[in-house]
Parts: structure tokens; C-alpha cells; sequence
């Protein structure tokens, strides 16, 4: 049995990119995976609808973190329309492994919570 | 324990390099208890308490001698005996069977270590009642806060329901102890036992723990899944009315106020899982050969030298949850290694077919008490040894590398 805690999701699970906060988010919202825990924020900032900074923050299992990376690293620059569009089948093949159905929600929880968060402008 | 008790489980068979860590959430099945469902199919597949042909009554006598082995295992008498399809069932049949004696001015008490399965049916039973739902709190090392439940039981006190061994944890809880203690303040509290993690592991005995109710499940104790049981005092059965109608629990279906069987035919409407309850009848005659002593004694050493060689090995970098002191563990163990998520551990476990349980475990409220996002649980049964803990051992060392 090959392992999916391959060179990629290992490496964004240690050196997570864009992990953090944003000072002035735009958007931003909080996603939880009620099964095992993990929670999720995601912080954006939208100008002329294109995503300019993109932060994520919470804890969770190396899947759901490293997924959290890959995807923030994917979105940086796109369009809002475009991001709106990101369906789960992209988030997971950003991955690079296939994941039994007992992980997927774990894979899924960024693309959720970034979902999420782009419905949810900062008042 | 002998090794070659492995030899009675035939999963082994297909994996002989299985580590199964994951018994609290259901044991491995000895071939018997397989060979005596597979017998029922092949010989004298019929329908019980209906048929009047002799393969129906040899299937009525199968299934009701597992309710007469049941009975005498727990100390209790075979019409207090209650086939469900698992502690679940049980626990919602006795929440809906106490429900109309449960009103707005009453409370009902839980605990925080409780699993899912005996809390939200009471949180749902008080909702709907519009009555007070109060938990026992835990306290740091796991255990039920003693004191605080003296101050919650109370005249307004109708049920009081509790776990005899945490899932979690692994804590065996003071039942007897407790059930005398709610007795002393209110004597007309009813005491409700989810035993599912005790049954099979430690000696129970109905009598001698004086609850009202107690659930627990066949699968758990090398039965076949989808089984499990609801002893009532049948004091209390006698004066409940049932809340599942249909077939095989009625005498007069047509008189304007329907006569009904007695206890405990009046409770289990329907055709109910014979041949699982059949092999669960050879599960307890398997637990009994045994005996229940000798295995609560294997799964409490195997427990322990699994805390001190997690310890040895991690030291400050592993916590484990709750009390390891000897005399309050059964066969389970729930850790938390740092920095890395229990889901993680049990998937790279997983790889190297080492099974335990990664999560919240059914039990939210317990993380939440003992602020864990999520823990891993080892639990043990009879077929589990030093070595299979010592594989466990050398592949958390692994994954405290990669991670």
C-alpha cells in the first residue's frame, strides 16, 4: 500500500504557505470539520474582483493543512469567478493522491471554507 | 494470555500481519460465533415465535436459549432481557419508553464523558419534555467528579444515566458506588448504564450494581453486529407500555383497546436479528469459557504496559488521557502525540495495518471538557498482545519522523 503522505502534501504540511492572518481581509470566515475537529479561517482581500492576498490560520490534520496551502498558493491572483468555479475534484487533484473516503472531508475543508468566506464580505 | 487464542478468529487467516487496536469499537469474531449464524442460514432459516413446523421452533428455542445465556451471565431473570440491534437501540428504547413519565418540572442527568449514543437522546428526551438536562462534570485526570454529583441529584431527579467504563478513557467508573449514592438522596430516580464498553470486560452483575436499565451491544463482545440488549428491572417493564408496534408483540390486535404480550415480547416488534442473536448466545458461551476475570486481567496488563511503553518511548511529546492508575483501567488507551493529529496517526498506522481510532470518538463533550481537538484511542481485547504493541510502538516512532 503507497502512502499518501507524499513529498508534496508533506512538504506544505511543514512549511505551510500563505498561513497567517491578514491585517485588513475583506472576506473571511471560519470553516469547521465537525467528525475530527479541525477548524479552518480563512482571511481574503478582494480588489476589482480579483483575489489579491489570501491567508489561512487554524489546525487540523496534515491533509486538510496541506490542502488549505495548495489551495491558497492555486487562488492568489485569480478572479473571484474563477475561484467561485473550484470544484472539489480540483482541490483534490491539487493534492496529488487519491484519499479513501473516510479523508476526503479532510481534503475538502479548505475549499469549504473558502467558499465560505468569499460569501461572507467583512462589514 | 495464550497466543493461540488468535487461533480462534479467522480474519487472522486473510491478514496475519492485522494489528486490531480498534476492539471499543467492535471485537473480532471467533469462528464459532460465524459458523453459528452461517448453521442458522443453512439449516433451519425460519421465523421466530410464529411458525408452528419444527425448523421454526428449533429456531424460536436458538434464539430464546440466548436470551436465557444472556440472562444468566448478567444475573438477571430472561424476560428482563430486551434484543435490540445495538447499545444505540437500547438507549433510545429506554429513553422513549421513560419519555411521558418525564415532565417540565423534573431533571435528567448525565455526564460529560458520556458517548454520543446515551447523551443526545437525552438531550433530545428534554427538549422535547421541556425538562432540565444537567451533566456531572470530569475532573482533570478523566474521572467522574464524585461531589458534584451529590449536589446535582435532587428531588426533581427522574433519571440519572452513565457510562460503567468511559470509551475514551477507559476509566472504569464506580457504578455500585454511584447507583447507592443517587439511591441515599432520591429513591425514585431511575439509573440507566450504558455498559457497552463493560460487558464482556469485567465482571457485571445486575443484581449487585442495582441499576434500573443497562445497554450494551452483542458486536463488542465477539457477537455478530447489528445485536444488542436492554436489561429493565421487570418491576419497572411490567408497568411500561411499548412504543413499536407491529408484528409478534400483540394478543388481541382487534379489541378497541389492543391487549398486548408481556415482557419482553411486548417490546421487540417485528422480526428481529435471529441469526445475529443466535451467534451472540455462542459469543457469551465463547467469553464464558474464557472467563470474564481472566479477561479483564489480560486487557488491564496489556493496557498498562502499553501506557508505560508509550511513556518510556515519547515522554513529555505523548499525553495520555485520563488516570492510568491501575485498579480504574479497562483495555483502553486514548493519547495524544504532539504536533501531529490523531488522524494522521491512525492513517500512516493504517498503512502498516496497525487499526486504532483517530477523532473525537463519540464523545464531543469529553474533548471539549478536557479541551482536546481530537485524541487516538488503542483498545484491547483477548486476541491482543505485547508484540502487537510493540509494532504500534515502532511505527509511532516512525511517524514522529515524518511528521
Amino acid at each position: 500500500m503507497s502512502s499518501i503522505y507524499q513529498e508534496i502534501i508533506l512538504d506544505h504540511y511543514r512549511n505551510p504557505r500563505h498561513h497567517g492572518h491578514l491585517d485588513h481581509p475583506t472576506h473571511q470566515a471560519k470553516g469547521l470539520n465537525a467528525s475530527c475537529g479541525d477548524k479552518l479561517q480563512m482571511d481574503i482581500v478582494v480588489k476589482n474582483d480579483i483575489i489579491t492576498e489570501v491567508m489561512f490560520s487554524g489546525f487540523g490534520c496534515a491533509i486538510s493543512q496541506a490542502s488549505a496551502s495548495l489551495l491558497t498558493e492555486a487562488i492568489q491572483g485569480k478572479t473571484v469567478a474563477q475561484t467561485v468555479a473550484l470544484e472539489p475534484k480540483d482541490t483534490l487533484e491539487l493534492l496529488g493522491v487519491t484519499l479513501s473516503p473516510s479523508r476526503i472531508r479532510c481534503g475538502l475543508l479548505s475549499l469549504e471554507t473558502l467558499q465560505k468566506t468569499l460569501n461572507t464580505p467583512k462589514k | 494470555m495464550n497466543p493461540s487464542i488468535k487461533a480462534h478468529f479467522p480474519i487472522f487467516n486473510h491478514h496475519p500481519d492485522l494489528v486490531y487496536l480498534d476492539a471499543a469499537a467492535t471485537a473480532l469474531k471467533p469462528a464459532t460465533i460465524i459458523a453459528a449464524e452461517t448453521k442458522y442460514y443453512e439449516d433451519y432459516s425460519s421465523n421466530i415465535a410464529r411458525g408452528i413446523y419444527p425448523m421454526a421452533e428449533q429456531a424460536t428455542e436458538a434464539f430464546e436459549s440466548t436470551r436465557a445465556t444472556i440472562a444468566s451471565f448478567i444475573g438477571a431473570r430472561p424476560e428482563e432481557i430486551i434484543f435490540t440491534s445495538g447499545t444505540t437501540a437500547s438507549i433510545n428504547l429506554v429513553a422513549n419508553l421513560l419519555s411521558s413519565h418525564v415532565t417540565r418540572d423534573d431533571s435528567v442527568i448525565v455526564t460529560a464523558l458520556e458517548h454520543h449514543s446515551n447523551f443526545l437522546p437525552w438531550k433530545e428526551l428534554c427538549k422535547k419534555n421541556q425538562a432540565t438536562l444537567k451533566t456531572i462534570p470530569v475532573t482533570k485526570t478523566g474521572e467522574l467528579d464524585l461531589d458534584a454529583l451529590k449536589k446535582l441529584v435532587d428531588s426533581q431527579t427522574k433519571i440519572l444515566t452513565l457510562s460503567a467504563v468511559s470509551n475514551v478513557l477507559g476509566i472504569i467508573n464506580p457504578i455500585k458506588d454511584i447507583i447507592q449514592t443517587v439511591r441515599d438522596i432520591n429513591k425514585e430516580a431511575l439509573v440507566i448504564v450504558d455498559a457497552a464498553q463493560a460487558v464482556g470486560h469485567l465482571p457485571v452483575n445486575v443484581v449487585d450494581w442495582d441499576a434500573d436499565f443497562i445497554a450494551f451491544s452483542g458486536h463488542k463482545i465477539f457477537g455478530p453486529t447489528g445485536t444488542g440488549v436492554l436489561f429493565g428491572k421487570s418491576a419497572l417493564l411490567e408497568k411500561l407500555s411499548p412504543v413499536s408496534f407491529g408484528g409478534g408483540m400483540v394478543l388481541d390486535a382487534c379489541a378497541e383497546e389492543t391487549l398486548y404480550k408481556e415482557s419482553p415480547a411486548c417490546f421487540e416488534s417485528g422480526t428481529p436479528n435471529i441469526a445475529g442473536i443466535i451467534g451472540l448466545g455462542k459469543a457469551i458461551k465463547f467469553i464464558e469459557n474464557i472467563g470474564v476475570e481472566k479477561i479483564h486481567a489480560h486487557e488491564n496488563a496489556l493496557a498498562l504496559y502499553t501506557c508505560r511503553r508509550l511513556t518510556e518511548t515519547f515522554g513529555e511529546d505523548l499525553q495520555i488521557i485520563g488516570t492510568t492508575e491501575a485498579i480504574k483501567k479497562s483495555g483502553i488507551v486514548s493519547f495524544v502525540l504532539s504536533g501531529v493529529h490523531p488522524h494522521d496517526v491512525a492513517q500512516l498506522l493504517g498503512e502498516k495495518n496497525i487499526c486504532v481510532r483517530a477523532g473525537l470518538q463519540c464523545a464531543a463533550p469529553l474533548h471539549e471538557s478536557l479541551h482536546l481537538s481530537a485524541s487516538t484511542r488503542i483498545s484491547l481485547s483477548i486476541y491482543n498482545t505485547e508484540e502487537d504493541i510493540e509494532k504500534l510502538i515502532r511505527e509511532l516512532v516512525a511517524i514522529r519522523k515524518i511528521l
